[in-house]
């Protein structure tokens, strides 16, 4: 099983790499959505507590514009009912999500440095704990808008329906690492943090086993 | 003869429910049976919780109906089921509301603002937003099935979600509401320690609201199965 969703990860890999359609589309919205922000805000001094908000508002915006595409590609091909006949629902499902784990975590370090070399009061006290929160928060954010990703390409509505589903299903994940980003602004310990780190936790392990779960249930005609 | 009978107790059991939770004085030390006690920082305001607990209360008893419902129909496929679920989510959206108004009213006169982002506001209004993705998604689906599947999926996945929502947020962080994390004057109403009266009240009241949501619920599907029907003899005939 690991070594088809290993070759099914290639094969959107290499279709990736052939079209550059999601890495070109998302790099360009990155740079629109910090310029945007950057236009915005003129010449004011920005304070810390709205980096760390505005941080994760380019991330969510980021995702959304760009991880849509996971199953949606597979419907406008028409190759879904072949992936049906070869490999089983969740070895799909862990194809794909290793495809938007990867899209997720090289996008959000394009936008961790770009950003940090952008606002002045960007600055990081403890690093340890905002790479927690940063690697925690991404593992969520890339399962999440995979499930989403997956009822999207098949209820036929694509591209307004899917932020307005994925919003509050990735609330809770939101406000927390906001939350979390906020602590390592501010230099907080990891023992005044433990809580909020333990609700990501608790997230990213109930909202895998929710789709592992619930993707037979899409996938299947 | 049953239904009637049901029918009269739900009347007379919200009619006094009503009654008592408008008229009944609130005084500093209650001596009569029909009066309630003076809880401080909360003062006559207190009287809401006859109202505005029962609708959140209700909001989400419907989203777990809704969400036990899509269990149902993704096990059995039965197409009753999915309407059971939409209407129980129909119910619930309309408590929601309510809640999420009567809660705001309750703020203007407590704290001063109709809304100021209390992590009990926020969780209502994330229901609200699960709520209106929930009928978004449903609206845009035309094949019958397909959209009893993908809805009931997203009705878990969203519902797995409100955990965090209604019982993480608001103990986490500091608010205004009664019972939050740092409430220390008028947090004991969630503790009960209001006095007998008030209880039985409160509970009579939540009592009686449910049975109503049971009966709208089971007008609202009842109606719907039968247009279902009527529609299909219409395609036959």
């Amino acid at each position: 099983m690991s070594s088809k969703a290993y070759s099914l990860f290639i094969k959107d890999f290499r279709s990736e790499l052939r079209t550059r359609y999601a890495i070109n589309s998302l790099a360009m919205f990155i740079i629109v959505a910090i310029s945007v922000i950057l236009f915005s805000i003129g010449n004011e001094r920005v304070n810390e507590n709205l980096t760390a908000g505005l941080f994760w508002v380019v991330i969510f915006f980021t995702a959304m514009s760009g991880l849509a595409r996971a199953f949606v590609s597979e419907e406008e091909r028409g190759t879904s009912l072949t992936l049906q006949l070869i490999a089983s629902p969740s070895t799909v499902f862990t194809g794909k999500l290793i495809f938007n784990l990867i899209l997720v975590f090289c996008m959000n370090i394009i936008i961790a440095v770009l950003y940090s070399a952008v606002f002045d009061a960007f600055v990081i006290r403890n690093f340890v704990l905002f790479l927690c929160a940063f690697v925690l928060g991404n593992i969520g954010l890339a399962i999440s808008s995979t499930i989403i990703a997956a009822i999207i390409s098949k209820a036929g509505a694509k591209g307004t329906l899917y932020p307005v589903l994925s919003f509050p299903i990735l609330l809770p994940l939101i406000l927390t690492s906001v939350q979390l980003t906020l602590f390592s602004i501010d230099g907080t310990g990891f023992e005044k943090s433990k809580f909020e780190l333990a609700v990501v936790i608790c997230y990213d392990v109930i909202m895998l086993t929710a789709s592992y779960m619930l993707f037979d249930f899409i996938w299947k005609d | 003869m049953k239904s009637i009978i049901w029918k009269t107790f739900l009347f007379l059991l919200l009619a006094f429910v009503s009654a008592a939770g408008i008229a009944f004085p609130i005084v500093e030390n209650p001596t009569h049976w029909y009066q309630f006690p003076f809880i401080p920082g909360l003062e006559e305001n207190a009287k809401i919780i006859f109202f505005h607990v029962p609708t959140a209360w209700l909001t989400v008893i419907a989203f777990l109906m809704s969400t036990i419902y899509s269990f149902r129909y993704l096990r059995k496929k039965d197409m009753n089921d999915d309407i059971k679920s939409y209407t129980a989510a129909q119910l619930g959206i309309i408590f929601c509301i309510l809640a999420t108004v009567t809660g705001a009213v309750w703020a203007k006169f407590a704290w001063g603002s109709f809304w100021n982002w209390d992590p009990r506001q926020s969780s209502i209004f994330a229901l609200l937003l699960i709520y209106g993705a929930w009928f978004a998604l449903r609206t845009s689906i035309e094949n019958e099935e397909k959209r009893a599947t993908l809805s009931a999926v997203y009705a878990i996945i969203a519902f797995v979600t409100v955990p965090f929502f209604i019982f993480i947020m608001p103990r986490i962080m500091a608010g205004l509401h009664p019972g939050s994390a740092d409430d220390t004057n008028s947090g004991p109403v969630v503790d009960f320690k209001m006095n007998a009266n008030m209880m039985l009240i409160f509970y009579l009241s939540l009592i009686g609201f449910t049975i109503l949501y049971f009966w709208m619920w089971r007008i609202g599907y009842k109606s719907l199965m039968y247009k279902e029907r009527l529609n299909k003899q219409q395609i036959r005939g």
